[in-house]
């Protein structure tokens, strides 16, 4: 079991975590006809807008109650009905989700109260769903922010019911999607749910908004997403996959509202836990077998093991992300006998940390990252894009994981889930080794060069 | 809010040199030129965005933000600012406030315990500190601990006050300057002056930019003494008031420093840009003017006018090339304003067609110089919202966007190139040869084989021919991605009209002036 620490110092360097309310927003865009408002000052929100932007590369629809000194002061229940005012008027979103920020958390404010007020007078807003997530940013990270924000759905918009006359659809399962998945990773394990015959309703479905595609037209709100309807059939389903420890507030809560039992995937990249997945996944649809294709590509990740362990094995990496991708990442590369003799996490709210396969696992920033990689003669960095000065100075391959990834292209496509991502992960890992060019020489090993009589001087030609 | 912060941003209001704010009545003056922001409506950075923007590219400052995460954690190592030094700048530092901070009023000895780390670290010569929301909410007296910590270690450390709250961005880059007046600037002496000293102030050095116009300078022999901000030194701006002309680049965002500098210490400035090449010609012809004003030697005008006939010659030349590739093609432009025009100018020499140009942030004498240059007001407009951007652009209105990042994906989802020309882009065009390298953006933009392919039909959009035969229709649905197959027909009996590759061509910029302009400035953060 890993022992957390919390370096003592007032002084962060180099952020590893991004904001709370940056990670709500997010949750938010993979609902359909979404804007996600921020409610704050104009300011947070256009940071986290490029911030999106520079990852996604895609325009991303966020909003702010723009809160300012006397507002705040005040109270910020007037701007709230506005934005929603307004909101509706310029882009007709049909789901509205506020995250709080800092500045109105410092303020301290009822903002659900508020809102079921301000819900009840206006029935106008009736056909935008509105839902509100606490999110300061001084508390937690973007996965704490992301969780915040499905809880936040499921309490608005998955109805309550009776068990008496609940009508359960034994085919039709919940997935829901923790912070750590991309696009293609929600789509490589919606993929595997369908292999085996059951329908799922994705909970949020960055996969459809966020996946980079060209529409035929130009909307203000997400372009793709969990359908509302669909959030509200989540009640007909017959269980929860929730992937990411950091999913399982949301999933007990499904289940005091549903009654359907749910599951937690700590991680799904590696051959035990999609093995675990798959388990789970025949029970669900009832059947002692698995469908070829996946069985195919068990066997495929099992050729990949084969030939990548002799790369993976011993190698020392370190790794820093929000805690459910720190789980899923370090512990698949422990699980093909690597070191992870740096881990370094966002925040503790989450109590996987402790199963990181590490001695020690820091909640701390990329100063600490790139000072305990030096130190402990990692090999290979595993972190956002910003730990590419960390990178740079130590003289270190970089594998990017987690958010954001600015300066590269194709952050969406990612995929280190299921046989056939994880697959792709090891390959990857590999590659990075093979493609250190160390030569040995003698000294290396202690003996002296060859004298350098032995070498042979070219002349240059005097005729 | 503190009182000296209000004093402070009422003083930064009353901008004399300013040309909006002197066609104002003394009332209007009072008001300041905030707008009220609208909630859902918003897009701009604020002030602390401001502040920072226009000193990080000091480069071998500690900047270090007094702020929950929001503020550093999301924005830091965001910018193509270049440093030819240290690279201190780039270090995001935060105190990284948490709630017990916050709730238990830790704030200002965590700042300070925050403050020494920072020093004994990295040694910088100055640490920045500034202020954001929340501290500022709960009355954390930023000056107060950078007075005792300066007094402590030794570094200077300055205060940067401008809490993202008070304002926008472009507050904030004025409170940023006058931190600078009230702090740095004036403090440390050059070993020598020279009469061909200058000041430069408010240019980014965005990709390098200013690297682009100094080899023009060095050939002058005119010395960059002082500068804010452009891959800046500290004690740079610290000796700025030693420098005998101010020159204020593309911007009026630090307009209270060159007059405060002219104020305080008799430097006279004047305003010019390096986009385009008659503009800078331009801003070298009234530096040389200036600097012989101030003493330099009156050979400096000849050898400047023979810099930029030469200059002006080869530039030419090379762009030339350009000009079957690009001529005739429709070009619209959506910038900040006032800094396009020469480029505007440079365009249509070569052919292109401007079909609008956005005047949101121009002052009047600005907009005056695009009727100039467009003959027309025609294509003049304000704020342009997204979705009629992109109708236009879809509809063939122009053959190429010139624009912010924001507006990027507007442009590219319409299946229209772009070129990038704000803040962020990753290629430098200023000064003569930067014109060169804008022309060729474009033309890599506009001929790129890939457009006629991506608007091109899809495999479906055409009729298959009659292949004969029968195939059974498929049943069922999708293993995988489990969409119905239902209704869908092997061979299609419709006949689609042909799409085709070419775009449709609509009437050149028509009606961009009845484009009603958007509340939202989309493109302004
Ligand atoms: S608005 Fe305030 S809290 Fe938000 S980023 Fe700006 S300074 Fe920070």
């Amino acid at each position: 079991m890993a022992k957390l620490t919390h370096p003592k110092r007032a002084l962060s360097t180099n952020p590893l975590k991004s904001s709370a309310p940056l990670g709500a927003a997010l949750a938010y865009l993979g609902i359909e006809g979404a804007v996600p408002l921020f409610h704050g000052s104009q300011g947070c929100t256009a940071f986290a807008m490029v911030h999106l932007v520079r990852h996604f590369k895609e325009a991303v629809p966020l909003q702010t109650t723009a809160m300012n000194e006397v507002s705040t002061i005040l109270g910020g229940a007037e701007q709230i009905e506005e934005a929603i005012e307004n909101l509706r008027k310029k882009s007709n979103p049909r789901f509205i989700g506020i995250a709080s920020t800092a500045l109105t958390e410092t303020r301290g404010e009822d903002v659900v109260g508020e809102l079921r007020e301000i819900v009840t007078r206006r029935t106008d807003f009736a056909d935008t769903a509105i839902v509100y997530a606490s999110t300061p940013d001084f508390a937690g990270g973007l996965e704490d922010g992301w969780a915040r924000a499905v809880e936040a759905i499921v309490e608005t918009l998955v109805p309550s019911i009776d068990p008496v006359f609940k009508s359960t659809n034994p085919r039709q399962v919940n997935l829901l999607c923790g912070s750590a998945l991309t696009p293609a990773e929600i789509e490589e394990i919606v993929r595997l749910i369908r292999a085996f015959g059951l329908e799922p309703i994705v909970l949020p479905d960055l996969s459809s908004s966020l996946d980079g595609h060209v529409s035929e037209n130009w909307a203000g709100t997400s372009l793709g997403g969990t359908r509302l309807d669909d959030i509200g059939r989540m009640v007909e389903s017959a269980f929860t996959l929730a992937i990411g420890e950091s999913m399982r507030p949301a999933a007990k809560l499904i289940e005091d509202r549903t009654f359907a039992p749910y599951r937690i995937f700590q991680s799904v990249t590696g051959l035990k836990p999609v093995d675990a997945l798959v388990r789970t996944l025949m029970g669900l649809s009832g059947q002692q077998d698995a469908p070829p294709s996946v069985k195919r590509d068990r066997a495929r990740l099992i050729d990949a093991s084969l030939d990548a362990h002799f790369h993976i094995g011993g190698l020392k990496v370190a790794v820093a992300a929000d805690p459910d991708l720190l789980f899923a990442l370090s512990s698949c590369l422990s699980g093909l006998g690597a070191e992870i003799v740096t881990a370094v996490t966002t925040t503790t709210a989450n109590g996987i940390t402790e199963r990181v396969p590490a001695e020690e696992v820091v909640v701390g920033d990329l100063g600490d990252f790139e000072h305990l990689a030096s130190g402990t003669g990692a090999q290979l960095l595993v972190t956002h894009a910003h730990g590419r000065h960390a990178a740079h100075r130590l003289h270190l391959p970089l594998l990017r994981a987690g958010f954001p990834i600015n300066d590269r292209l194709g952050a969406q496509d990612i995929c280190r889930v299921g046989y056939r991502g994880t697959r792709a992960f090891l390959y990857e890992i590999a590659n990075i080794v093979l493609a250190q060019h160390h030569r040995a020489k003698p000294e290396d090993f202690g003996a002296a060069p060859i004298p350098e009589e032995f070498e042979h001087v070219p002349q240059i030609a005097t005729h | 809010m503190a009182d000296a912060l209000k004093n402070k941003i009422a003083d930064v209001f009353d901008e004399p040199a300013c040309g909006t704010n002197v066609s104002k009545s003394e009332q209007q003056r009072k008001k300041g030129c905030a707008k009220p922001l609208t909630p859902g409506a918003a897009a701009g950075g604020c002030a602390f965005d401001g502040a920072k923007i226009a000193l990080q590219p000091i480069v071998d400052v500690a900047h270090l933000v007094h702020a929950p995460l929001a503020c550093e954690g999301n924005g830091w190592d965001n910018r193509g600012a270049a440093s030819s030094g240290s690279e201190r700048y780039r270090t995001g530092f935060t105190t990284d406030l948490t709630e017990l901070d916050i709730v238990m009023g830790y704030g200002e000895k965590k700042l300070f315990r925050a403050i020494r780390e920072v020093i004994g670290v990295e040694q910088p010569p100055a640490v920045f500190v500034y202020s954001t929301c929340v501290p500022a909410l709960i009355g954390d007296d930023i000056d107060a601990v950078c007075k005792a910590a300066t007094a402590k270690f030794g570094t200077p450390c300055i205060p940067i006050n401008a809490p993202g709250y008070v304002g926008s961005k472009n507050l904030g880059n004025k409170l940023a300057g006058e931190a600078m007046l009230d702090h740095v600037i004036g403090t440390l002496e050059p070993e020598e002056c020279t009469p061909y000293d200058i000041n430069i102030v408010g240019d980014y050095n965005l990709s390098g930019e200013l690297w682009q116009v100094k080899p023009l300078l060095d050939r002058l022999g005119i010395r960059i003494l002082g500068s804010m901000s452009a891959d800046a030194r500290y004690r740079q701006v610290a000796m700025m008031h030693r420098a005998k002309v101010t020159m204020m680049v593309c911007s009026k965002a630090l307009i209270n420093v060159a007059r405060k500098l002219e104020e305080r210490h008799g430097i006279p400035f004047f305003e010019g840009s390096f986009y385009g090449i008659s503009d800078t010609s331009d801003a070298l012809r009234t530096m040389c003017r200036m600097l012989v004003e101030r003493g330099a030697d009156e050979d400096l005008l000849d050898r400047c006018e023979t810099l930029i006939a030469e200059e002006e010659a080869k530039i030419w030349a090379e762009l030339n090339a350009y000009r079957p590739k690009v001529e005739g093609k429709k070009v619209l432009l959506y910038t900040g304003g006032h800094k396009s025009w020469s480029v505007v100018a440079a365009l249509q020499e070569l052919g292109m067609e401007v079909i609008g140009t956005s005047v949101r942030k121009a002052t009047e004498e600005d907009k005056e110089r695009v009727k100039e240059i467009m003959q027309t007001d025609a294509h003049m407009f304000d704020n342009m919202a997204p979705k009629d951007m992109y109708r236009l652009l879809k509809e063939a209105g122009a053959d190429v966007l010139m624009s912010g990042g924001r507006s990027q994906f507007v442009a590219l989802k319409a299946k229209v190139p772009w070129v990038d020309v704000n803040q962020e882009k990753h290629e430098p065009y200023a000064g003569y040869m930067g014109m060169l390298d804008l022309v060729r953006a474009i033309d890599r933009a506009l001929n790129n084989p890939m457009w006629a392919d991506l608007r091109g039909p899809a495999p479906w959009d055409e009729p298959l021919p009659d292949l004969g035969g029968y195939v059974p229709p498929l049943r069922g649905t999708c293993p995988v991605t489990n969409a119905s197959t239902e209704g869908a027909t092997p061979i299609p009996s419709v006949r689609v009209t042909q799409a085709s590759a070419e775009r449709p061509n609509a009437a050149a910029g028509e009606g961009i002036g009845s484009f009603v302009s958007s509340q939202t400035d989309f493109e302004d953060c």
